[in-house]
């Protein structure tokens, strides 16, 4: 197992934001996590990723076998945890290309490297973006592809994805679906698949490119039901997120 | 002599002036220098190596490779001074005085002796020693000399008080860049430096005066620097400090007072341990047309204590400018006291300002987390993004050159 969530409860100031959550995701495994607006997705994202301010008051999280429930977000970054964000803070006078470089792991007096250059070619990035504060004046669609573009740079073995295609028009999805896929090992035959992720969406338009094999629905702070990511669309999409209520009740 | 006489007049009244800001420095606990203590050299590499190494921190090259031409003084001695530009005269000012004998109207007309106790010690200096320490730049008319001239104000002894006067005319549609870089030795504990700085940008001309400062920990800085500007012209200020410092207090100020006038301040001020700096910038727009624009960054930390100040003030329509404040406070003993001013004489004119103090936004530590860096180093990033400044109207070179400059300034934090 890449990463297993065990009976994972979560105060954010005070509050419970989740209630015991169970997930477990393996080796070359690309899960979609469904829910409500504030049911807990990007607070189960944040978990999973250390920031300070979500506490754990009970349950793990394990990563390749190693309980990483108390350390910290660098060093749970460095054992192979990714995050593309909705909404990046900007900042100041800290470039794209700063960061592509640490992330890479460069010589920050160096030129980047040529694989980063042509990545950014590739996401339609000019050489001139990427001298632009990060997420600075970004448009929707350009948050989401540096956040791609940093993520390729830092080859994460599990990446999680806070709706990598809100805000990008049609055509760009597609393009941007196809980094999601490398950054999956979806472009390897499924055997030889050692990298996972996890997608939070809202219209599940990406899933149209990206291939999902289990989706969540994520209710009032736990796991409603799991299945057939198609299947569950197809629910949500014909009747809400109502019929997920019952379940929600009955795993609590 | 008439001037001389009145410049002494007026600078004997103002002997125990203290200064409208900043904390007081008491002269008589520091020592005067006689102006020949410090042998001249022949080059710049002749000057110790440890030294060398010390003032390249501000920016001066021994190696003066891309440099129109170098100035240093050291204590109260000129020790070296050329040019190897035809477009631009550099030497000691007394040397300049005794050649252009038109240059003494120049002399005490954009600072005044009287201002304070600083102005007028350099004053007194002056007339007591009958010479003068500082330089005189001068870019002959239309000339335009991409390389910057670099003059370095260094204090080699303990306890010493340095004066120096300086002249700057950049004749009509000329262009001159110039570096100033002040250091101490590493032995010197206590200083202080008296800088008067005046320049004159005729018609057309553009100037653009990029600082680095490096002083020891207990060394007290008093620059007293006025720019007058004639008509199409610009002057551009950079401003640069990262390194402690007991105290520093300057208020440079501009006079557009010719038409279409620009004035561009940028500073940055950064630093730890006890240091008190008083920086401003003040623009007074004086002629239509006319336009400035103030920025400044600071970052205080351990004790640090920044006032940042500015004033633009439009006397006439149709001018503009805009002053941009903007503060980092890293810990609780510190603090930044940002003081925007604005002032509007005359109707149909447009000012505005923008400050903002805090800390840093935990948002951008996480995030930076997020991909990998530690806190220390997302916080460090995220100080030197802040400190970052966009060089603009520098040539090329000079421009990475300054970057260089603040690049390394940084590194020293």
């Amino acid at each position: 197992m890449l990463l297993e969530v065990k009976d994972l409860v979560v105060e954010v100031e005070g509050k419970r934001v989740l209630n015991g959550v169970n997930l477990a995701i393996r080796e070359g495994e690309t899960h979609v996590l469904l829910g409500p607006n504030g049911a807990g997705k990007s607070t189960l994202f944040l978990t999973i990723l250390g920031f300070p301010k979500y506490e754990v008051v009970e349950g793990s999280i394990l990563f390749n076998g190693e309980d990483i429930t108390n350390l910290t977000t660098t060093e749970r970054v460095q054992k192979g945890l990714g995050v593309s964000f909705q909404n990046p803070p900007a900042i100041r006078g800290v470039s794209v290309r700063d960061l592509l470089k640490f992330e890479s792991k460069q010589d920050p007096d160096e030129e980047l490297n040529p694989r980063m250059q042509e990545l950014a070619k590739k996401l339609k990035f000019s050489d001139e973006f990427l001298d632009r504060d990060v997420n600075r004046g970004f448009s929707g669609g350009e948050v989401k592809r540096s956040e791609i573009l940093q993520l390729l740079a830092q080859g994460p073995l599990f990446t999680m994805f806070d709706e990598p295609d809100s805000g990008v028009d049609i055509e760009n999805v597609e393009l941007l679906a196809g980094e999601l896929n490398v950054l999956l090992d979806k472009d390897k035959k499924p055997g030889q698949r050692r990298k996972a992720g996890l997608l939070i969406t809202h219209l599940g338009y990406i899933l149209n490119f990206v291939k999902a094999d289990k989706a969540h629905v994520l209710m009032h702070g736990v796991i409603a039901c799991s299945g057939d990511p198609d299947e569950i669309l197809e629910d949500i999409r014909k009747e809400g997120f109502k019929g997920c209520v019952g379940c929600a009740e009955c795993n609590s | 002599m008439l001037v001389v006489q009145n410049v002494t007049h007026d600078a004997e009244k103002a002997k125990d002036k203290k200064a409208a800001l900043g904390t007081d420095v008491v002269i008589e606990n520091f020592t005067t220098e006689d102006i020949n203590a410090f042998d001249v050299i022949d080059d710049l590499k002749d000057i110790d190596k440890k030294t060398q190494k010390t003032i390249l921190k501000v920016g001066v090259d021994a190696n003066s490779e891309e440099r129109a031409g170098s100035f240093v003084q050291m204590d109260q001695s000129n020790i070296f001074s050329h040019s190897i530009s035809d477009s631009i005269e550099l030497m000691n000012l007394g040397v300049a005085l005794d050649k252009h004998s038109w240059l003494k109207d120049y002399l005490w007309k954009a600072v005044k002796p009287d201002v304070d106790k600083y102005t007028a010690q350099c004053a007194l200096q002056e007339s007591e020693n009958d010479a003068y320490s500082g330089y005189f730049v001068r870019s002959l008319p239309g000339t335009k000399e991409i390389f910057p001239v670099q003059a370095c104000m260094f204090i080699a002894d303990q306890d010493v008080m340095q004066t120096a006067h300086n002249i700057v005319i950049a004749e009509e549609n000329s262009e001159l860049h110039l570096i100033t870089g002040c250091a101490t030795g590493d032995d010197i504990s206590s200083a202080l430096h008296v800088g008067v700085s005046e320049i004159y940008i005729k018609p057309g001309a553009k100037v653009t005066f990029t600082m680095v400062h490096n002083w020891a920990e207990q060394v007290e800085v008093r620059p007293r620097t006025a720019i007058y500007q004639e008509k199409n012209s610009t002057y551009i200020n950079n401003y640069i400090l990262t390194s402690p410092v007991k105290s520093i207090q300057s208020y440079p100020t501009t006079y557009c007072n010719g038409e279409n006038a620009r004035a561009l301040f940028q500073s940055i001020q950064s630093g730890i341990n006890d240091s008190i700096i008083d920086m401003g910038s003040r623009a007074i727009l004086n002629a239509p047309n006319t336009s400035a624009e103030i920025i400044s960054r600071s970052v205080a930390n351990d004790n640090y204590r920044i006032y940042s100040r500015g004033h633009l003030s439009g006397n006439v329509p149709n001018v503009k400018g805009h002053l941009e404040c903007h503060g980092l406070v890293l810990d609780d003993n510190s603090s930044i006291y940002a003081v925007p001013e604005l002032e509007a004489n005359a109707a149909n004119l447009e000012m505005s300002h923008e400050a903002a103090v805090g800390q840093i936004d935990e948002e951008e530590i996480y995030y930076l987390t997020s991909r990998g860096l530690t806190e220390e180093e997302a916080a460090s990033m995220i100080v030197r993004g802040f400190l970052s400044m966009d060089i603009t109207g520098l040539p090329d070179e000079l421009a990475a050159e300054t970057q260089k400059m603040i690049d390394m300034s940084l590194d020293g934090m």
